[in-house]
């Protein structure tokens, strides 16, 4: 294996794009180390990209938005009060991801790109509209991040392709979000079923929605219909049995160990209610 | 295939040394380096039994390379007494009988040392998160929690 550790994006993606058998690229490594240790992948070059300028900060952009690096950890997000005033929804879910450690490397970009269907970060970031710039060979290019992940451990990035930042639009005002997952005890889990709730609210009533679940198909879910079952309305029951039931209604799961298809479905629509009260109260609160 | 050169920090000696791209920090730390108090016990980041900082920051050191300690400071468990004085952490550790077989002490004295440096005055339910990714298969907990809480009183006395 060959280590390499670019100091431009150019670089690191003529290394990608030249590079012959595997190519991994590492940040928190909380993935592909343990990957590597368990001979799941073994990649013949690794390229380390946190020499690169940039990739450890968090920067508020001109518009009110956020440009995150792509080296940046959980714990540096949990201790930016900004950013967790703006997105309490998406440092939580990050948050939640494994312990103090894990939390010191673990980053949004390894989480959006290991694919799994149970990231807990990638349906906060459906949710709150988060893109991702992409660069190769051939120059950059910006998609949402749900075009990410193409399935359990895929992802839709071409040979020589790599995330250089991502971006989390601004919150503007009277916008909330939240994000529960459910897992057996309380800590130091990979989620049952996840959840993802963005609303912006006039007053009470909801002006923009979108509900995302995690876990419960091979990649998250975006709750399409969520947006017009929502918008126009208070966050009263009818609303919230209508959330519920459009969230069990999207959800694609499997059977294994964590939880049957059943349960799944069932806690996907009782998150989804949950969600979304903590993100409609943030939201109004946000209006005050 | 050639190695690597690093240079680091370790425990405020700056120290050099060669690995293979696919070493870990743990293994250097353990194999070349002769520090042997980070231990392994999962290898995949889930048991904390290999806990050290780097600049200051709580990581698995068996889910980072020893190329990556390039230009990095590492404290190991090795650091925390003072020559022969124990830190306090260590000395409750002792009084509170807070451990058993030992392997998961120093991934916890690490932690606990850093969570002390950042939150003087911490909840038991903030040890117990904080501490949530370091497991131990004696104790039950109760003692390390206990030290813990009893060290952070006693230094928030002392300063």
């Amino acid at each position: 294996m060959q280590y390499h550790r670019p100091a431009t994006f150019e670089d690191a993606v003529t290394l990608a794009a030249g590079a012959q058998g595997v190519t991994r690229f590492l940040a928190g490594g909380t993935d592909v180390l343990v990957q590597m240790r368990s001979d799941i992948v073994t990649p013949d070059t690794l390229i380390d990209i946190k020499a690169i300028p940039g990739t450890h900060d968090i920067t508020r952009q001109e518009d009110g938005g956020w440009r995150i690096g792509v080296a940046v950890t959980g714990a540096e997000m949990r201790e930016h009060a900004e950013l967790d005033r703006d997105w309490p929804g998406l440092v939580e879910a990050m948050d939640l991801i494994g312990s103090t450690q894990v939390q010191g490397r673990a980053t949004l970009t390894g989480n959006l790109c290991n694919a799994s269907p149970a990231a807990d970060s990638v349906p906060a970031m459906i949710a709150a509209g988060v893109t991702a710039t992409i660069t190769g060979p051939d120059g950059s290019r910006t998609a949402p991040v749900e075009e990410i992940p193409a399935g359990p451990g895929k992802t839709s990035l071409a040979r020589g392709e790599m995330i250089t930042a991502l971006h989390v639009p601004p919150r503007g005002t009277g916008g909330g979000d939240a994000y529960l997952r459910f897992i057996p005890r309380t800590e130091m889990d990979i989620a049952v079923v996840g959840c993802g709730v963005n609303l912006v609210v006039e007053g009470d009533t909801i002006t923009h929605a979108r509900v995302t679940l995690g876990a419960v198909a091979p990649t998250a879910v975006l709750v399409h219909a969520a947006e017009d079952a929502l918008v126009g309305r208070t966050l009263d029951e009818e609303a919230l049995t209508a959330l519920a039931d459009l969230a069990e209604a999207s959800c694609n799961p499997i059977d294994d160990k964590r939880g049957t298809i059943r349960f799944r479905t069932h806690v996907a629509g009782v998150l989804a209610r949950r969600a979304a009260k903590i993100a409609y109260d943030r939201a109004k609160g946000a209006a005050k | 295939m050639s190695k690597l050169h690093v240079t680091t920090k370790v425990n405020g000696d700056t120290v050099e040394f060669l690995c293979d791209p696919r070493e870990t920090l743990l293994d250097v730390l353990r194999d070349r380096l002769g520090l042997t108090g980070a231990k392994e016990g999962c290898g995949t980041g889930d048991c904390g039994a290999c806990s050290v900082t780097v600049d200051g920051r709580l990581v698995c050191s068996c889910l980072m390379l020893g190329a990556e300690a390039e230009g990095k400071e590492i404290a190991t468990v090795e650091g925390i007494a003072e020559g022969g004085a124990l830190h306090p952490l260590q000395k409750k550790f002792i009084e509170y009988a807070a451990l058993q077989c030992g392997i998961c002490t120093p991934g916890i004295l690490v932690a606990a040392k850093n969570l002390l440096e950042k939150t003087p005055d911490p909840t038991e339910e903030q040890v117990r998160y904080w501490l949530a990714g370091n497991l131990c298969r004696c104790t039950g907990y109760d003692k390390i929690i206990r030290a813990v809480m009893d060290t952070a009183a006693e230094m928030r006395e002392a300063s």
